[in-house]
């Protein structure tokens, strides 16, 4: 339930203000002002935008296939927010009760996958279509590492809940938990909470399972610099050229919610999802004076908002990839590291837990 | 020689992890660091101010209408002429490479009047018209100028929605001024077919420039 009443408006402001911040990270980094007339510091540039965009005309090409063309960005969208509905928010509100939440969400995020190819098969457009067919042998090629770090998480936590997962990863902890995860050493950290209870420092191998996950989750959201599909240089828009208006303001919602999710499932998977970062030392009780029902939601936006971030950032750094070069790096890296990683995480597992 | 190789290609495919991963963060580092130091902004200061080099870091842009470059006074924009110090000689509009420069002379029955360097005009400027979008700024009009009334200014700032808004017309003669010039230029002109009387006496003024008693042509454009 928390979905609607929370992530969707959540998303819709995350969307205003994330192309405002984009936009002004990347003028930062290129030694510009970015936006600065509309509003002080020009805060409500996006707002602007956004009202010029819905009063635009609805086009249609002559020659599109009309169902299919209008039916894509609905889907792209639809998938990518039926994602959020197994998120967590809090230690209290665990999303969709789904056993196998990880599973379903990425099954899930997988179909915006059709929608992209509806959309460019649909635009009758050959600069569609080129990135419509970039995007689906993108984002199928890196489903693999993608799956693959997720399933070292999984193993190691025994389970494919969300909310069990960011459970196990602080206080309310039903495993106890070790330092580094290494139980030859005894050094139970189950109560100290924060940052030593994440994943990340519980199984250090999952810092490199961190890193394929999030390239491979930027090369799933269609982003720099994994954005050959809309490369607006080559394609001039890529599956979205066609579009106008409210339907291509509603692909923007759809790559600003899907780096949004990428960056929610990373912080849930890896860094604790809504468990504070700090420790209880002695008789400072940080980790217990920082958890609570808004504490945790505070938590869990804030950790994503810093992997949006990251995002940006790496986006507005890296040139884009080539096609070859994209595909190398899906299949002759990202992949055997993640089998590599899936087999010392297993036997980590067996040996250390 | 076989295990040679897959030996060596080894080698590259781990060396190229380690050169990405240092490339990769030697990137990040250099957009981060741009990133931070976008808190600061350049002030807008003319390369003749001495503190011009003392802030290289931070914002380089200048928010345009709002703060803009000071220009030099001698900036070479805007072309302006002074039309009172004008002799209509057309040494401006012949030199000219673009043809922006379009001047019509009425020839004066007498001296009409004196440039502030002193020398005698002799000719009204019925037009004296200067297109700026087609002008190519560079500068020509002025060094011929002999009286030094054709200028470059530093307004560069002149832009316009209308493109026939760039003809700046410099002129001030009004139809009836013009009509009556013509007519008197065309009454000397019989008066002296007729009488054998000499137009003009030498004048005892100091002449600086003497300018040429006939009147100008347009250089001829192919497309005529």
């Amino acid at each position: 339930m928390h979905t609607f009443l929370f992530y969707l408006p959540f998303l819709l402001f995350f969307v205003l203000a994330a192309v405002y911040g984009e936009r002004k990270i990347s003028a930062f980094i290129q030694s510009r002002f970015g936006p600065m007339d509309v509003g002080p510091k020009g805060i409500f540039q996006t707002l602007a935008d956004l009202l010029k965009m819905i009063q635009k005309e609805d086009i249609i090409p002559k020659s599109a296939d009309k169902p299919i063309f209008l039916l894509g960005p609905i889907l792209v969208f639809t998938a990518i927010f039926a994602g959020f509905s197994t998120l967590p928010l809090n230690a209290n509100l665990a999303g969709a009760a789904v056993e196998s939440g990880v599973l379903l969400l990425m099954a899930v995020v997988s179909l915006d996958v059709l929608g992209i190819l509806m959309a460019g098969w649909g635009s009758n457009n050959k600069f569609s279509l080129y990135g419509a067919i970039r995007a689906i042998a993108q984002i199928v090629s890196f489903e693999i590492p993608l799956g693959l770090s997720v399933l070292c998480v999984v193993m190691i936590c025994q389970s494919m809940d969300l909310q069990e997962i960011t459970r196990e990863q602080g206080l309310y902890a039903t495993d106890p938990i070790f330092l580094f995860g290494l139980k030859v050493m005894n050094v139970e950290v189950t109560q100290m909470g924060g940052l030593l209870s994440w994943n990340i420092v519980k199984n250090p191998f999952l810092l490199f399972s961190f890193l394929i996950f999030f390239i491979a989750g930027l090369a799933e959201a269609n982003r720099a610099p994994f954005d050959l599909p809309e490369s607006e240089s080559e394609l001039v828009g890529g599956y979205h050229t066609e579009y106008s208006g409210f339907r291509w303001g509603i692909f923007m919602l759809a790559e600003y919610g899907a780096m949004l999710l990428i960056s929610f499932l990373a912080v849930i998977l890896f860094f604790g999802g809504w468990n504070t970062p700090f420790i209880n030392i002695g008789s400072f009780q940080l980790a217990n004076w920082t958890m609570g029902r808004y504490w945790e939601v505070f938590w869990l936006l804030s950790k994503t908002l810093i992997l949006v971030f990251v995002q940006m950032w790496i986006r507005w750094t890296y040139p884009r990839l080539r096609v070859d070069q994209l595909m190398t790096l899906s299949w002759k890296y990202l992949t055997p590291f993640g089998l590599l990683l899936v087999f010392l995480c297993g036997l980590w597992k067996l040996t250390m837990l | 020689m076989r295990t040679l190789e897959t030996y060596d290609a080894l080698i590259k495919y781990f060396s190229n992890i380690i050169h990405s991963v240092q490339t990769l963060s030697i990137g990040l580092k250099l957009t981060l660091k741009h990133l931070w130091e976008a808190r600061t902004a350049r002030d807008p200061l003319g390369i003749a101010d001495e503190d011009y080099f003392i802030k290289d870091k931070g914002i380089a842009t200048l928010q345009y209408p709002k703060e803009s470059l000071p220009i030099p006074n001698h900036g070479r924009y805007k072309l302006h002429n002074e039309i009172e110090d004008c002799i209509v000689c057309d040494l401006c509009a012949k030199v000219c490479p673009v043809n922006c420069i379009e001047i019509e002379p009425i020839r004066a029955t007498d001296i009409i009047g004196k440039t502030s360097d002193g020398t005698n005009k002799r000719i009204h400027a019925a037009k004296f018209d200067i297109d700026m979008s087609k002008c190519c700024f560079c500068g020509l009009c002025t060094t011929v100028c002999p009286t030094e009334c054709l200028t470059m200014t530093k307004s560069y700032d002149f832009s316009t929605f209308d493109c026939a808004d760039h003809v700046y017309e410099f002129a001030e003669m009004t139809p009836l001024q013009i009509l009556e010039a013509k007519q008197a230029f065309e009454e000397k002109q019989r008066t002296k077919s007729t009488s054998l009387v000499k137009s003009m006496k030498p004048s005892g003024d100091k002449v600086v420039f003497k300018p040429k008693m006939f009147k100008p042509k347009l250089p001829k454009k192919k497309d005529d």
